[in-house]
């Protein structure tokens, strides 16, 4: 079985959903990005979703935009969030790791090599935002070779017919990106959300965590009791871009300041259990 | 009948396939899921309006009565004395309406947008010419208008700015980045995703997610339509060149695709090297780049080893673009179209060139390719003809052109 089916069967048997925070690689820098994943799990993480910094990511607003023009500077690349992965690994073997990314920088790693390459360091799923099923034949050959999940992602724009095609082809879980926008801006209305997830779930049966605009406690507790995980991206790098100094260099604030946010996060969906 | 078979299937004209792929290998819609529903429906929509007649008769209209086509083709008979060699004519894009190619496309793409029932548009623009273009259909039809333009631009290209403010346009500065059209065509795409009920995305140029390529092409394609027929009227033969300059490249492809099946004529896509090829301040994405996926489709792009889009360098702000069209990418893989690229420093001399021998002022833009005939003309026997793609004209550059000749204005 799967890390991320393993964990979703766990949570499951818990009666709560799943919280998956998330952090851009190298933001600010290769040692503060590979602490605070280190530090994840126990702070509360039931999984972890490791954004790769891209120099136009067009589906994110300014927040993640901030972030990866950071890790960029930083020197980040392909392999080196591998290589992220790959410590990590070295203490963890249970916390499923997503990578969240756009297209080219895995174009030009290689389908095949990056698949490869992604399994053997630990990492469980792929999400390609500006991949969508219609062109991820490329992906999805290496991907099913070995063993690595790509999540698909759902909008309020897919129709009927886009969704049954959608989810013949996923894997691992649904990522329904709860607002038509980018990243980082405003959370659904509750009445909506639950409409949606429903209109899934009477077509898969994979878990579905709900992402884009979950920010609070309140968000996040109103998204585990519909579906079975919430993303939180955005509000947690603009808690790490506070503490940065004037030249954005981390501080002593910058791994506590996340951790206490993702704990109180965390404690939110701990709460939420029924 | 097998014979007409046969050599349609040969025919370089047949591109894309339905999956807006261009030898099966550039172009393709690379776009985040929110997106896909609408592009699949413009596809949808502008296969059905390109089979009407009613539509096809509206914007012929649109074209003659307010774009005022055709343009001319006129014979630059100076400038052929002065260079020595080759004829050469300039197809005048730039006498159109708005001052430039880009209202045959923007006008195609309101018509479609306004058949859909679209009431927004926005808009990416570089040298501002496509964004004066989609703030003036959006006044002549009364729809909301939003442009997104780099800061840098909007600062080398003030006029521009003022005529879109002017037309009822709201300009929105992009900091991102360099501040060039590469970001604002992100910024262009987020503003889309997040407004997807009521607004139509009105792409400028031969690239982004199918259908874009293959539309914006189509629309363009009456430059090269009306400037065959020309050419063979005032010549009796087909030219030995024909010549465009190429950012985005929808000026290349709008006057190239009449040609592609002509064999005996070459084709020749100017790239603005900027301060020169492997100078690293460069715009030449065909010279310079390799494949990769950006904006919603395969191509060549400028990119750094890890696939980071890198950043550009041209005078001309419409050729200050990390990428190319799809179709071009293809066409240079098949060798079909020779692409080469001009300097800054060149374009500037033939800008003047052209502006003194001629009496027309042309675009940045274009003066890359008057740089190529500059180059190239004197070299070619007299009874050969060389067509150039006058794509714009250059009133908006004169502040650029001035201070890079010392001039305080």
């Amino acid at each position: 079985m799967s890390r991320i089916t393993a964990c979703f069967q766990a949570l499951s048997a818990e009666g709560r959903g799943a919280f998956i925070p998330y952090l851009e690689a190298f933001d600010p820098d290769r040692a503060t990005s590979q602490a605070l994943l280190e530090a994840m799990p126990a702070a509360g993480a039931d999984l972890i979703e490791i954004g790769i910094p891209f120099s136009d990511p067009v589906a994110d607003g300014p927040v993640i935009q901030a972030s990866a023009l950071r890790g960029l500077r930083a020197g980040v690349t392909l392999a080196a969030v591998l290589e992220m992965v790959r410590q990590f690994r070295k203490n963890n073997t249970t916390t499923p790791i997503i990578l969240m990314g756009y297209v080219n920088p895995i174009e030009i790693y290689g389908y095949d090599r990056f698949c490869c390459d992604a399994v053997k360091v630990g990492v469980d799923g792929v999400i390609v935002v500006d991949l969508p099923p219609e062109e991820s034949g490329i992906l999805k050959i290496p991907a099913e070779r070995y063993g690595l999940d790509i999540i698909r992602l759902v909008t309020p724009t897919t129709t009927e017919a886009r969704l049954a095609y959608i989810l013949t082809q996923a894997s691992g879980f649904v990522y329904y990106v709860s607002i038509a926008g980018v990243t980082g801006t405003h959370f659904a209305d509750s009445h909506d959300l639950q409409k949606a997830i429903s209109r899934i779930r009477t077509v898969t049966s994979i878990p579905i965590v709900i992402g884009f605009g979950v920010r609070t406690p309140q968000h996040i507790q109103e998204a585990v009791a519909i579906a079975d995980g919430a993303v939180v991206a955005s509000a947690l790098l603009e808690t790490l871009a506070e503490t940065l100094d004037h030249n954005g260099r981390s501080t002593e604030r910058t791994l506590p300041a996340v951790l206490e946010q993702i704990k109180t996060l965390a404690q939110a969906v701990q709460k939420s259990r029924n | 009948m097998t014979k007409q078979i046969q050599s349609d299937a040969c025919s370089l004209r047949q591109q894309p396939d339905d999956r807006g792929y261009f030898g099966g290998r550039y172009g393709g819609c690379f776009v985040a899921e929110t997106l896909m529903p609408l592009v699949q429906d413009l596809a949808l929509a502008y296969k059905t309006a390109k089979a009407d007649p009613s539509f096809q008769r509206e914007l012929t209209h649109y074209l003659t009565d307010y774009v005022g086509r055709p343009s001319p083709l006129w014979f630059a008979h100076r400038l052929t004395e002065r260079l020595g060699g080759a004829r050469i004519y300039l197809k005048r894009e730039e006498l159109n309406h708005t001052g430039s190619h880009k209202l045959n496309n923007v006008m195609g793409q309101i018509l479609l947008a306004r058949r859909m029932g679209r009431t927004r548009i926005v808009a990416e623009t570089g040298a501002g010419q496509h964004g004066v273009a989609t703030a003036t259909v959006c006044a002549l039809f009364g729809l909301k208008c939003v442009i997104y333009m780099g800061s840098t631009d909007i600062e080398r290209q003030k006029p521009n700015v003022f005529r879109m403010r002017l037309l009822g346009a709201e300009v929105v500065s992009v900091t991102a980045g360099k501040g060039t059209l590469k970001d604002a065509m992100n910024e262009a795409m987020r503003d889309w995703v997040a407004n997807v009920k009521d607004t139509y995305m009105l792409i400028g140029t031969v690239a982004g997610p199918h259908p874009y390529p293959v539309m914006v092409r189509d629309f363009q394609s009456i430059i090269g339509t009306e400037a065959r027929d020309q050419i063979l009227k005032v010549e009796g033969r087909l030219p030995h060149s024909v010549v465009a300059a190429i950012g985005g490249g929808s000026n290349a492809m709008g006057m190239f695709y009449a040609f592609l099946d002509d064999s005996s004529v070459q084709l020749v896509g100017v790239e603005a090297a900027g301060h020169g090829l492997d100078s690293g301040k460069t715009a030449a994405s065909i010279e310079r780049g390799r494949s990769g996926v950006l904006h919603g489709n395969r191509t060549y792009l400028l990119q750094s080893r890890d696939g980071q889009i890198e950043e550009t360098h041209s005078i001309s702000a419409g050729l200050d673009y990390p990428g190319v069209g799809p179709e071009h990418a293809w066409l240079h893989d098949i060798g079909r179209v020779q692409y080469v690229a001009a300097t800054d420093e060149e374009a500037l001399e033939a800008f003047q060139l052209c502006t003194q021998m001629e009496g027309i002022l042309p675009a940045l833009e274009s003066a890359h390719a008057i740089a190529y005939a500059m180059r190239v003309a004197p070299t070619l026997s007299k009874d050969k003809v060389m067509l150039l793609n006058l794509s714009g004209r250059g009133d908006k550059d004169i502040f650029t052109v001035a201070r890079y000749l010392g001039v305080k204005l």
